[in-house]
């Protein structure tokens, strides 16, 4: 009696995982591709290769979105924002904590899986905190870059390591936080360090084995092209990391990446030249990671104005003709929308208040207006925006994306000496403040207590309209935001803020719909809802 | 409903606030993130300054030989990293002692000596702290507003631990001249609400939904935005530029510094 009762126990259970292995697909490339047509999943870091972190779900409406009720929380155990961007494939969640941990997470209970950690050599180098966006997934692997420069590949359903490969040489202060970009059979990621003299670069590694593909730097060396927008040997150590997440174009077979600022960073003296491909979004081939176009948003920068956002892609009918676009708030403080075959500019215009150059030239080119010493720049050293994704709505064709108004810093200019592995800044920085003395924005918040106020800078939600290049509307915090976004099919806008709410937006007309205190400040709109 | 003017936009008088800095360690940088430090770290690491390092390098921080560390004037260091090594490390056989901090205190320390000591590197005269107290109790009648170790009204900023958290020069220029030394959460609010209530105090808090402020009646208040019909923010501070002679406010200002908490 007993032992027949066990065997069919047995006989179950081995029917169930038959079941699963049958029903858990594979996360293929061409699932990847057309990401977007299943929206109950997150396959890559931006929802989708165009980037546009929209989604077509439409259950929830202005109407019934304040029925939405908090169903789990996971708290993270290492001091420090969230700034990983979480992927969903058939119901579990593949998210990281810092500084290098993995977790796979029920999708619906909270409950965690499994917990993959990878400890930083001792001595990783990372300027702004021990971030980490996300992972990559692509088959029965989920990928991951280090900070101490490492690629690592899991396996999604144990969460075992397959493979771990050195992307750059941490003695060197090279490390990657973005969440990596996988393109066909391939693992793209870029490089950190822009304020320890690296010299940046793409690279793309074979999924199965973590064997290098391809490797193109951000600093042209000597005999390409564009080499000469560098001086002697300052291109050696010239900075241009890359560490936001790109976008890919399966026609053109291009990926985009958004490029870093040059070093030193505050002293553009120091480094005569334009500083190729600082600042920059790149196109390099999906196969070669050869240089297709470039197009430089702030040459020579003393200003710390990375170009690393997300670029944002869409094919629309732009004054008239259907053309496939890049969108792009840079940090510099423009609105630019550029032909994404090409690399031409299209239209560019100040959202916030822009006062180091006094307009674009009709190439898109800044025209400088440097503020004597002392004076404040705007938009300060943090940037128009940063890094926090943007989305872009098909259905309302606004882009939208968090912007710091009424920010400005004052810049001091230094010559330094660049040595391996160290800060390589050329001075420093000061927020701009109503009072000597007065508390100012930092990177992220710490303090409950919001005592800087407005004054020295806050949030704004903006909705672009890239037909014209002019804000439609705008929805302003209190406190500065490194919030993402989300749109849905039911022209609904999710975000959050330094504050803790999570807010719905109407996506048309930019009036709250809801708003929650959730706790702790979120950095990524893409929540899992 | 119209809220009126919420943000006064003021651009400057122009001052310059806050530090940059910038951190190696990652223990630290993940504190603080990218190149700059908050406020509440250079409170920090002005306390911890007092209490370890002021000894040797003093209150200035040049009395050590060929070092002033508040204008970043040292003999090896240069980067961030660097000072924390030394901090940590000690140096010259021990004369700079090796100091076991935590990693906000480190972090607070070099958020203090990259602020500069004093964000204006003004130099203030420091009197007398006990005459000092006698003026803040009659003469100069700051007690009638602020309160010190649980004597006098709240509805001024308590100054019992103002020694710890300000500059020489910030609280100098409070007296001399209030209107361009006033902090931004400090200023006047008067606010009416949907019930007609009309509610006089000071914010210790806002986000965009909520304030957060202690009123004319000393109490505590949480107020939606969205229940205001208006809400005012002055520019003007509630006091006007001390008529103390220079000798007074120095010996005011040496009170000042010594309040570091209870005792
Ligand atoms: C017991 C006395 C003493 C104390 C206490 C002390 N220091 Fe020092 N410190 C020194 C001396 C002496 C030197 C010079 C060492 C040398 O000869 O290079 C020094 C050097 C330094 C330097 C290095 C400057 C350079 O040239 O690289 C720094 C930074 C520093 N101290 C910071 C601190 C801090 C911060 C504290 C408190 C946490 C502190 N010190 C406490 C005595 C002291
Ligand atoms: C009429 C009431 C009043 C009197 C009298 C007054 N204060 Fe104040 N004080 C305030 C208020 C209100 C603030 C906060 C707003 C501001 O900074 O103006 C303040 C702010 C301050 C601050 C800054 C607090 C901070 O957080 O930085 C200091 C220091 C200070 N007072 C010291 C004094 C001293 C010393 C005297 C006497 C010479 C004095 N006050 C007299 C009302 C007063």
């Amino acid at each position: 009696m007993r032992t027949t009762m066990k065997i069919r126990k047995y006989g179950i259970a081995f029917l169930l995982i038959l079941l699963a292995t049958n029903v858990s697909a594979q996360v293929s490339f061409e699932r990847i591709l057309n990401a977007e047509d299943e929206p109950e999943n997150w396959l890559t870091y931006n929802g989708g290769y165009k980037s546009q972190r929209y989604s077509k779900l439409d259950q929830i409406t202005p109407e019934n979105v304040s029925d939405l009720k908090l169903q789990w929380t996971l708290q993270n155990q290492v001091f420090g924002a969230w700034q990983s961007n979480p992927i969903v494939a058939d119901g579990i969640m593949y998210i990281t904590e810092r500084p290098n941990s993995v977790m796979a997470v029920d999708a619906i209970t909270g409950r965690v899986f499994w917990k993959y950690r990878h400890v930083p050599a001792e001595n990783a180098l990372v300027c702004c905190g021990a971030n980490n966006r996300g992972v990559a997934i692509l088959d029965d692997k989920v990928f991951m870059g280090t900070l101490d420069a490492r690629l690592v590949a899991l396996d999604r359903i144990t969460g075992s390591p397959v493979w771990d490969v050195e992307v750059g040489d941490v003695n060197q202060a090279y490390s990657v936080t973005m969440a990596p970009l996988v393109v066909k059979d391939k693992v793209i990621v870029g490089v950190g360090g822009g304020e320890f003299g690296i010299r940046g670069y793409v690279a793309a590694y074979d999924a199965d084995t973590g064997e290098e593909a391809w490797k193109t730097y951000t600093i042209p060396g000597p005999g390409e092209p564009n080499h000469d927008s560098w001086e002697g040997d300052d291109w050696e150590h010239g900075g241009a990391p890359v560490w936001i997440t790109g976008s890919f174009d399966p026609e053109l077979n291009l990926t985009y990446w958004g490029v870093g600022n040059p070093g030193p960073d505050w002293n553009a003296g120091q480094r005569p030249g334009d500083n190729l491909y600082s600042d920059s979004v790149i196109a390099l081939d999906a196969d070669s990671g050869e240089l297709k176009w470039y197009f430089q948003f702030t040459p020579n920068d003393a200003y710390d104005y990375d170009s690393v956002q997300v670029p944002v892609l869409a094919d629309i009918v732009w004054r008239g003709t259907p053309s496939k676009v890049m969108m792009w708030a840079n940090r510099n403080g423009y609105f630019y929308v550029l032909d994404r075959v090409t690399g031409k500019f299209l239209e560019g215009k100040p959202y916030v208040t822009v006062n180091w150059s006094s307009g674009l030239d009709e190439n898109g080119r800044p025209i400088p207006t440097p503020q004597d010493e002392g004076m404040p720049t705007f938009p300060g050293n943090q940037g128009g925006t940063n890094w926090y994704p943007p989305s872009f709505s098909p259905r309302t064709g606004l882009f939208y994306f968090s912007a710091w108004q009424d920010y400005a810093t004052i810049y001091r200019a230094e010559e330094s000496e660049y040595e391996p592995g160290r800060a390589f800044l050329g001075g420093g920085f000061s927020v701009l403040a109503p009072a000597p003395g007065a508390p100012t924005i930092g990177i992220g918040r710490t303090n409950p207590i919001n005592n800087w106020t407005n004054e020295v800078g806050f949030a704004s939600l903006k909705a672009m309209d890239p037909q014209t290049g002019e804000e439609v509307w705008s929805y302003d915090q209190f406190d500065v935001s490194d919030s993402g976004m989300l749109t849905t099919a039911s022209d609904l806008l999710f975000t959050g803020g330094r504050e803790g709410y999570f807010h719905a937006v109407d996506a048309r007309s930019g009036d709250s719909v809801v708003e929650r205190q959730l706790g702790r400040t979120d950095c990524d709109g893409a929540s899992y809802l | 409903m119209e809220i009126p003017s919420l943000r006064i936009s003021r651009l400057p008088s122009l001052a310059l606030c806050a530090v940059f800095s910038f951190c190696a360690q990652q223990t630290v940088a993940q504190e603080v993130g990218d190149h700059q430090y908050t406020s509440e770290a250079v409170e920090t690491g002005s306390r911890v300054y007092t209490q370890q390092c002021a000894l040797c390098h003093g209150p200035q921080g040049d009395l050590v030989d060929g070092i002033d560390l508040s204008i970043g004037q040292f003999r090896n260091a240069q980067s961030d990293s660097d000072l924390v090594g030394v901090i940590s490390g000690g140096a010259a056989e021990g004369r700079m002692p090796a100091f076991n901090l935590r990693a906000e205190e480190m972090n607070g320390i070099i958020a203090f000596i990259r602020a500069g000591f004093d964000p204006e590197g003004v130099a203030v005269r420091i009197g007398d702290p006990a005459r000092g107290k006698a003026l803040f109790e009659g003469k100069g009648e700051c007690a009638d507003c602020h309160r010190v170790r649980g004597v006098g009204p709240r509805t001024a900023p308590d100054l019992s631990n103002i020694g710890a958290i300000r500059t020489p020069a910030s609280l100098q220029r409070n007296l001399l001249d209030p209107a361009t030394a006033l902090l931004p959460i400090n200023r006047p609010v008067r606010l009416v609400t949907r019930n007609e209530e009309t509610i006089v105090g000071r914010r210790l808090n806002e986000d965009t939904y909520t304030v957060q402020i202690i009123d004319s009646q000393e109490r505590l208040r949480s107020l939606k935005k969205s229940d205001l019909v208006s809400y005012e923010i002055s520019d003007q501070p509630s006091k006007q530029p001390t008529d103390m002679t220079s000798d007074e406010v120095a010996d005011v200002v040496g009170y000042l510094l010594s309040l570091r908490g209870i005792e």
